[in-house]
């Protein structure tokens, strides 16, 4: 496990995940000319115009065609090359799983995913957009490694902890202006979870957008006299078991929190650990099988129960089912 | 191969042989020695129900024992029922869900684009293959980023799983579509070694445009109850068939 600084959250500044990868891919393009980019016609949507801009030869424009930009990519990463390949999550890995599956997962392709939109983090666009199973879908295939960043500091971070690895990423990026909640030098290790608050009543193990909103409910939940831990977990596969278990051997209690459907997710992931580790309460904090709606992103965390309040309840609620704790 | 195994795609299989034997022993830069010369060109199986007939290529290359073919479905096999990348035999690429190696040869086209090597990408597809909304994608993004290192080799049988093609999703006209996408276009007898080389020939001379090579082909050739029968796409031969092809092929 991994404990990391963050920053003073009172003074709160804003910047959108997708562009922290963005500048990750500028910054790693010039040192590794290997990096190659594709997109199905959202280039700036996913923050990629400024290495298509910079890296003409090595930018591949697909036009509205998910599928075949990801065999391209394959095809590319077995002929030497590291390609990104980006779109909106609903669409890629949404619509282009089966070539994700079969033409880079069954060959270990060296192909990033880096997929926006995804969440509620593009309210507005409605229903079709708002991709919430893409990591219960990622999860779930060999070979592919699944990193959720919380922030575009830690976005960026994960742009090159992706190059570490000689095979598949998927990098799950929210469109929103969000909280920057890491310090600069905080470390980014590629499968090891973040520790970002202690405690012993409850683990409240998250990622994404919702780190955020756990490190509020964490404040809320002490002001209660309750100690609330906070495990940002960037890396949800490989999972780091052990940092998990051990810190909710001490709680014996834990909330999972993420902007995604309650099946297969971080929750699902966690609940497997648990059910065949150390049986304990967990209580999630995810979309109950639904889909959204047009609305802003804030207005759907409210109706979806994203919260930070819906956070503390579920803490108060694993805490109330408690057994046996040391 | 197909009858000790029990079970797979003999008419495909046959019909695509000629083509194979063409471009193993005329036509590609291979190394049977060094399958993974970095200076090899690429052979994608993007109809990859046809493996029997590519890992009768590939052992005839030499690039494995002939013996090995017979493993061919078994478990821990490098015969695998379709295409299962194993470069140690000259196996490029994974498949089985159609429409998909034509992406990745696009990618592979691009790739030497890219470090200006001059190896070529040869992929085979079916005309069955071609209903896949994908395979117009990759069509797409050949034509628009020039790969004339790009050579579609469709396999024009006329059948495919459940019946004739025309009947499951007509394609006529097949050429015209090709063309329309920008692609240079050529038709030929896919058993006749001559019609065979002219086209890649052509494929060779092209500058600027991708390559579609439509072989009109006889699924199940050399053996007459086998030709041309959408029935045979997914079965093998019993033991008596069996014996009466292998007559039929050795007249």
């Amino acid at each position: 496990m991994n404990k990391v600084e963050i920053r003073d959250l009172s003074d709160l500044q804003l910047k959108s995940i997708r562009d922290g990868f963005g500048e990750g891919l500028l910054m790693n393009a010039e040192k590794n000319p290997d990096i190659v980019a594709l997109s199905a016609d959202l280039t700036e949507s996913v923050r990629m115009h400024w290495f298509a801009d910079k890296y003409k030869e090595r930018f591949f424009q697909t036009g509205i065609c998910e599928q075949n930009m990801a065999g391209v990519a394959a095809g590319m990463a077995l002929s030497g090359k590291i390609p990104f390949i980006g779109s909106f999550a609903n669409f890629s890995p949404g619509r282009n799983y089966d070539q994700i599956r079969t033409s880079i997962c069954m060959m270990n392709a060296n192909v990033k995913i880096a997929s926006s939109h995804a969440g509620f983090s593009y309210g507005e666009d409605g229903i079709s957009v708002q991709m919430l199973e893409d990591i219960a879908m990622m999860r779930a295939l060999p070979n592919m490694t699944v990193i959720v960043p919380a922030d575009a500091y830690q976005a960026s971070q994960a742009v090159s902890a992706s190059l570490a690895v000689d095979g598949p990423v998927y990098l799950r990026l929210g469109r929103a202006e969000s909280p920057l909640i890491f310090a600069d030098n905080s470390e980014f290790i590629l499968g090891q979870a973040q520790l970002l608050r202690e405690g012993l009543d409850v683990l409240i193990i998250s990622t994404g957008y919702l780190v955020f909103r756990s490190l509020l409910a964490a404040d809320y939940l002490h002001k209660q006299g309750v100690e609330a831990a906070v495990m940002n977990i960037h890396t949800i596969k490989p999972l780091d078991e052990s940092a998990i278990l051990s810190y909710a051997s001490k709680t014996c209690a834990v909330v999972v929190a993420e902007e995604a459907q309650m099946y297969g997710g971080l929750g699902g992931a966690v609940a497997e650990l648990f059910a065949k580790k150390l049986p304990l309460p967990i209580e999630m904090v995810s979309v109950a099988d639904r889909f959204g709606e047009s609305a802003t992103s804030l207005e759907l965390h409210k109706k979806h129960n994203l919260m930070e309040d819906d956070i503390v309840s579920a803490a108060n609620r694993a805490i109330t089912r408690k057994v046996n704790c040391p | 191969m197909l009858s000790v195994a029990g079970s797979g795609h003999t008419g495909g299989s046959m019909g695509i042989a000629d083509i194979l034997t063409y471009l193993y022993f005329s036509e590609m830069r291979v190394n049977p020695q060094d399958p993974q010369m970095p200076e090899r060109d690429r052979f994608v199986l993007s109809a990859a129900h046809m493996a029997p007939a590519l890992y009768a290529s590939l052992a005839e290359a030499g690039f494995f024992p002939q013996d090995e073919l017979l493993s061919l479905r078994r478990m821990g096999s490098r015969m695998q029922g379709h295409t299962v990348r194993n470069m140690t035999i000259g196996v490029e690429t994974t498949g089985g869900s159609l429409g998909q190696g034509v992406s990745i040869a696009c990618g592979m086209a691009a790739a030497a684009k890219i470090d200006h090597k001059d190896w070529r990408v040869f992929c085979v597809l079916g005309d069955g293959e071609s209903n896949e909304g994908s395979v117009w994608e990759a069509a797409l993004f050949a034509a628009k980023f020039e790969l004339d290192n790009l050579i579609f080799i469709i396999d024009r049988n006329n059948i495919q799983l459940s019946g004739n093609a025309e009947d499951i999703m007509p394609m006529t006209p097949m050429a015209d579509k090709w063309k329309a996408f920008n692609w240079q276009t050529i038709e030929c007898n896919g058993h006749d070694y001559q019609d065979i080389a002219t086209a890649f020939l052509k494929a060779k001379e092209e500058k600027h445009r991708p390559t579609c090579i439509i072989a009109n082909t006889v699924p199940g050739k050399g053996v007459s109850f086998i030709e041309n029968k959408w029935e045979w796409h997914g079965k093998v031969p019993n033991e008596e068939q069996l014996k009466t092809a292998l007559l039929e092929l050795g007249n």
